[in-house]
């Protein structure tokens, strides 16, 4: 399902990519530690940390509506991210889950972790507008 | 606060030191103005930050970075030293695209602070700051030691003595 995937140039300049691996058939991403996500000396910067959340969430938003054979154009309208604990110098990884589907507007949450899956460092709740092209 | 006035917390200086390594180097953030409590910088335009295919349009995810750390500098510079921060919530109202080829620019109130907690609010725009792409709202919360305070290099810009 995730191979038809492919991540927008921001994610991959990111160093971001999908692991392969799925959780409630969406796509996991991760991403390697390094100085392209650093903000204070070791951690994450949450700005690295969001794009992260946002990848995994339009990832996710995406899976389903190839799903439904659906191929709209996706307009962010918000996202709020939650930060629960510091990421550390390690690889992060980020599933989203799609609370709503709806013909114009999808809401995702999304989940970020490290090394322990049962313990999140962020979350996050987006709302896409979902524009269908005209035929 | 036992800090100088002299070595008040500067952004134009602190971002020197902030945006040569690190997440918002490789993104090539530049600080463009301050305020008492507000610091502005800027997001330039970069072909590989693209969020879609088809648009040649910046996407959101660098602009929350932008956000993010224009908010933690509005609260080094409102509270006058740089005390750690991290970020507990982050929101993000998006208004609408930016521009094609445009920079943005992100400029950050941070309107209260607490001993534990700093509210911010902000606005990320292209060419009219009457226009937003976006407009945030922020809660950070100060936290422990940042091996940062202790560089001896970064004393004056973060205002430390």
């Amino acid at each position: 399902m995730s191979e038809a995937l492919e991540l927008p140039a921001y994610a991959r300049s990111l160093g971001l990519s999908l692991t392969g691996e799925t959780e409630g058939g969406m796509p996991v991403l991760t991403v390697d530690f390094g100085p392209m996500v650093e903000g204070r000396p070791q951690h994450f910067h949450g700005g690295a940390t969001a794009g992260l959340l946002e990848n995994a969430g339009y990832a996710a938003l995406r899976t389903a509506l190839l799903a439904a054979g659906r191929d709209p154009l996706l307009k962010p309208i918000n996202i709020t991210v939650q930060y629960l604990a510091a990421g550390k110098s390690q690889a992060s990884f980020a599933v989203g889950r799609i609370t709503r589907l709806g013909r114009r507007n999808a809401n995702v949450t999304v989940e970020a972790w490290q090394a322990d899956r049962s313990r999140p460092i962020a979350t996050a709740v987006m709302n896409i507008l979902m524009v269908e092209a005209q035929p | 606060m036992n800090t100088p006035s002299t070595l008040r917390f500067d952004a134009r200086e602190a971002s020197k030191w902030f945006f040569r390594h690190g997440h918002t180097g490789w993104l090539g953030l530049r600080f463009t103005d301050q305020g008492d409590n507000w610091v502005e910088l800027e997001l330039p335009w970069r072909e590989d930050l693209l969020g879609d295919a088809s648009r040649p349009v910046l996407a959101s995810g660098p602009i929350i970075s932008l956000m993010d750390m224009a908010s933690g500098m509005a609260i080094w510079q409102t509270r006058g030293n740089f005390q750690p921060v991290a970020t507990l919530d982050l929101r993000v109202d998006y208004q609408r695209p930016a521009r094609e080829r445009a920079s943005v620019r992100g400029r950050v109130e941070c309107y209260r602070i607490t001993r534990s907690a700093a509210f911010v609010r902000g606005v990320a725009y292209d060419d009219d700051i009457a226009d937003p792409v976006a407009h945030v709202a922020g809660c950070f919360m100060t936290i422990g030691a940042d091996p940062r305070e202790g560089n001896p290099a970064l004393k004056g810009a973060l205002g430390h003595e």
